[in-house]
């Protein structure tokens, strides 16, 4: 206690100890890996190389013009047995790259020597960034170079770097922070660099002390770079929590944080930048935690984009158990699997695998009014009468109450008593919200 | 077997050649894949834990009520009790909705009447009590988390109606060394209001060896089921220290204006049915605000109006009106006192 936090949120059970003191291991070679041409949030990439044709390790696969994009690199070497229709870790199908490798791999960074940070170009900086094909590492995979570029007359002075990691079971950043800390503090600065920001502040929360340390050690000599211990508690990792814990600036409801001058990133995307500078190494791998109490070994794995969840979780021991829930990310915002031949992304922090007998849902009971929901949000919503208001549908009294401020933590349907389903229905309220203003706007 | 469906193009991606894949089947999973939507963890809630709790509260005030008054109470509450879950079952019966008698929720609204009855209060009545605390306090309006007023209060505010004499019969608590059996005794509070008795003592009225309904006695009982809610993180300590605090507040201005005529601060604490509406009626989830402002406003004004009708009404019942009438205006100020959304300034506040 004591540390610094936002307002309200939740504790809930972190069970971060299954995975937390586990080095990262590199994952196998998968065999085949099926690459999916949208990881990114925004416009999906158009696929560069055709079926039968030889690609490397690290080649760019596939791309588009559009400003919020990223493109898509192989992620082993081979040849590319398809390009089709396939699943996609969020839910839908969605057009990828089918690679069978050839047993190849390569050595990133070896006999390379460190770029100064000092000499680096803003603008060299967010075009390396684009070309790596680099999105946030956190889940959202919203490409990083788009953030690098405000628009006019928005100046950054600030890059947070975000290693609060608050979804329970995940510890891929936690790993990457105690193991990789100079390169988390390079690609620190490289991004402070390219956004002209003059202070840099690394948020982690306390439940994470080899972190802290690591990192700590890693900063000693640069006094612009300051730790922030944070309280551990959820969702501290949210963008806008993290900034208000971090500099105490609130980013107004619809607006986004370069708008407080803050610019903030993963951990893990600042590794990938210092990757993608220094050894021109493209995003193609990632960290990835496998835990659960449905997963024999739970592990800190490296896997390449593409891999199949069923390849991963084999690597792990398999499954336990007969009836299991496969999420791609945390238990507080992961999307359930209906297949284990789903690929990892670049976006897929973690596979968490929980059994059913720990999520059994129940019929829902009417409100109580017990304002647990209202107490918890942290976005200082009323999610009882949101919920009730996207669930009729009645837009014009949900859009009232802000119900586009919700950040989808799920912190509400957590703790509510009458186990009613509040965010599914908040998503309801708000995707109706947005598809009335489009027909709104296309009457005009 | 694995069959290759050609398809055509998918318009939405344009040039590539796209074939749905083969890999859309899973390779037979041993184990059933369960798909919902996040969280996919939630607290271990439930409205019947709440409910079992509350119950479990109010037994240091049950038991107290037994001691004092004897089995007379106890014979009221589980008359209270009981009749309060046959009307939920017969209503959820006669509306075809799910019978939900064993969340417990009726259970506490029989208690809560019971809690506010004399010792000497007549079985039928009881049951009427209960029956207008369920049938048009809960039912009436949809049931459980529908209701607008607390149905325990209004069970007791319809009993005040129709049997005025009955309500404020009061019994002096069987420790009270009397030559025979259930003397008819005023409480200190009617005392103070009728005859201007300020004799009163403090420690007794704490503990509840006074006159009064059964489970409003003893302050010490109540006290203690309360601090059990709040350490089960059921109740918000703002609305029974609210509620409690103005009380003293405001009764402490007229006592300080003229000692000889009004009470202590003390004395209104601990006298009549402050204790249990603070820390039982006030509390009620479903009656109360859900905003932080909006309980603020509630116990506040609650809190004096008990005071003003204590001091200046006809009959001393405060706490129960002021309850009830502040529940009416717990919708508005569900509606009126939002929360700030984050980030948003004072000024776009509407």
């Amino acid at each position: 206690m004591g540390h610094r936090t936002f307002e309200r949120g939740i504790h809930p059970s972190y069970y971060k100890e299954l995975t937390s003191g586990k080095r990262v291991e590199p994952a196998a070679l998968p065999r085949t890996v099926v690459i999916p041409l949208q990881q990114h949030a925004g416009t999906p990439c158009e696929p560069l190389v055709k079926k039968g044709e030889s690609v490397q390790e690290g080649q760019k696969i596939a791309d588009v013009k559009a400003f919020v994009s990223a493109p898509v690199h192989a992620s082993i070497s081979g040849k590319v047995k398809d390009i089709e229709l396939a699943n996609h870790p969020n839910g839908y199908r969605c057009a990828s790259v089918i690679i069978e490798g050839d047993g190849l791999r390569r050595e990133w960074g070896t006999g390379t020597k460190g770029v100064d940070v000092g000499t680096l170009q803003p603008e060299a900086v967010r075009q390396a960034i684009r070309e790596a094909g680099i999105v946030g590492m956190g889940g959202a995979a919203f490409p990083s170079s788009v953030k690098l570029a405000p628009p006019k007359g928005r100046a950054v002075d600030t890059v947070i770097l975000n290693g609060c990691e608050c979804e329970p079971f995940l510890t891929a950043d936690h790993r990457i922070m105690a193991e990789e800390p100079e390169k988390v503090v390079w690609g620190l600065k490289a991004l402070m660099r390219a956004s002209g920001a003059s202070k840099g502040f690394i948020g982690i929360e306390e439940n994470k002390p080899d972190a802290i340390e690591a990192l700590a050690k890693a900063v000693s000599g640069s006094p612009e770079i300051k730790i922030i211990v944070l309280e551990a508690k959820y969702p501290q990792g949210a963008e806008k929590m993290l900034i208000s814990a971090a500099v105490g600036r609130k980013v107004p409801p619809g607006k986004l944080p370069f708008d407080v001058g803050v610019l903030v990133n993963n951990v893990g995307t600042a590794v990938a930048v210092f990757e993608a500078l220094n050894w021109g190494k493209p995003l193609f791998e990632r960290v990835v935690t496998i835990s659960g109490n449905g997963v024999r070994e739970p592990k800190n794995l490296k896997v390449r984009v593409g891999t199949l969840f069923e390849e991963v979780i084999a690597q792990c021991g398999g499954l336990v158990g007969k009836e299991l829930e496969v999420l791609n990310g945390g238990p507080m915002m992961g999307n359930s699997q209906s297949t284990l031949a789903v690929p990892v992304t670049k976006g897929t922090t973690g596979i968490t695998v929980i059994s059913a007998d720990e999520i059994r849902s129940k019929p829902y009971e009417p409100c109580i009014k017990c304002a647990s929901c209202v107490e918890v949000c942290p976005m200082g919503l009323m999610p009882y009468r949101l919920g009730d208001y996207g669930k009729l549908q009645m837009t014009a009294e949900f859009s009232a109450l802000d119900g586009l401020s919700c950040i989808e933590c799920g912190c509400c349907s957590y703790v509510c008593p009458a186990k009613r389903p509040l965010i599914q229905w908040i998503r309801v309220g708000k995707l109706r919200l947005r598809q009335e203003a489009r027909k709104a706007q296309g009457a005009k | 077997m694995d069959q290759k469906t050609t398809n055509t193009p998918d318009s939405a991606i344009g040039k590539p050649e796209v074939r749905e894949s083969a890999v859309a089947e899973a390779p037979a999973a041993a184990a059933k894949l369960i798909v919902s939507t996040s969280p996919h963890f939630m607290a271990e809630e439930s409205i019947p834990k709440i409910m079992h709790t509350v119950v479990m509260a109010l037994m240091p005030a049950t038991a107290a009520s037994v001691y004092f008054f004897g089995w007379r109470a106890l014979l009221l509450i589980i008359v209270c009790v009981a009749s309060c879950l046959a009307t939920e079952y017969a209503f959820q019966r006669i509306r075809r909705k799910p019978v939900k008698i064993h969340d417990g929720s009726a259970v506490i609204t029989g208690m809560l009447l019971a809690m506010t009855l004399p010792a000497g209060f007549p079985v039928y009545g009881a049951v009427l009590g209960s029956l207008f605390a369920i049938g048009v306090g809960k039912e009436l309006f949809g049931g459980l988390g529908y209701n607008i007023f607390n149905p325990a209060l209004l069970g007791r505010a319809f009993l005040m109606a129709t049997y005025p004499v009955l309500t404020t019969t009061w019994v002096e608590p069987r420790t009270v060394e009397k030559a025979v059996d259930a003397v008819t005794a005023a409480t200190p509070i009617g005392l103070w209001k009728f005859e201007g008795d300020m004799d009163f003592n403090l420690l007794d009225m704490f503990l509840g060896n006074t006159a009064g309904s059964l489970g409003e006695t003893s302050a010490l009982a109540i006290i203690i089921g309360g601090l059990y809610l709040r350490y089960k993180g059921y109740i918000n300590w703002k609305l029974p220290l609210g509620y409690l605090g103005t009380i003293a507040a405001f009764s402490a201005i007229f006592w300080l204006v003229d000692p000889a005529k009004y009470p202590n601060p003390l004395f209104h604490l601990f006298a009549g049915g402050a204790m249990l509406g603070a820390w039982f009626m006030v509390t009620d989830m479903v009656t109360s605000p859900t905003t932080s402002l909006g309980q603020w406003i509630f116990v506040i004004v609650a809190g004096i109006m008990a005071v003003v009708i204590r001091i200046f009404g006809g009959l001393p019942e405060g706490v129960m009106y002021s309850i009830l009438f502040m529940n009416a205006f717990v919708p508005l100020l569900n509606k009126h006192t939002r929360p700030r959304v984050f980030g948003a300034v004072k000024a776009g506040k509407g």
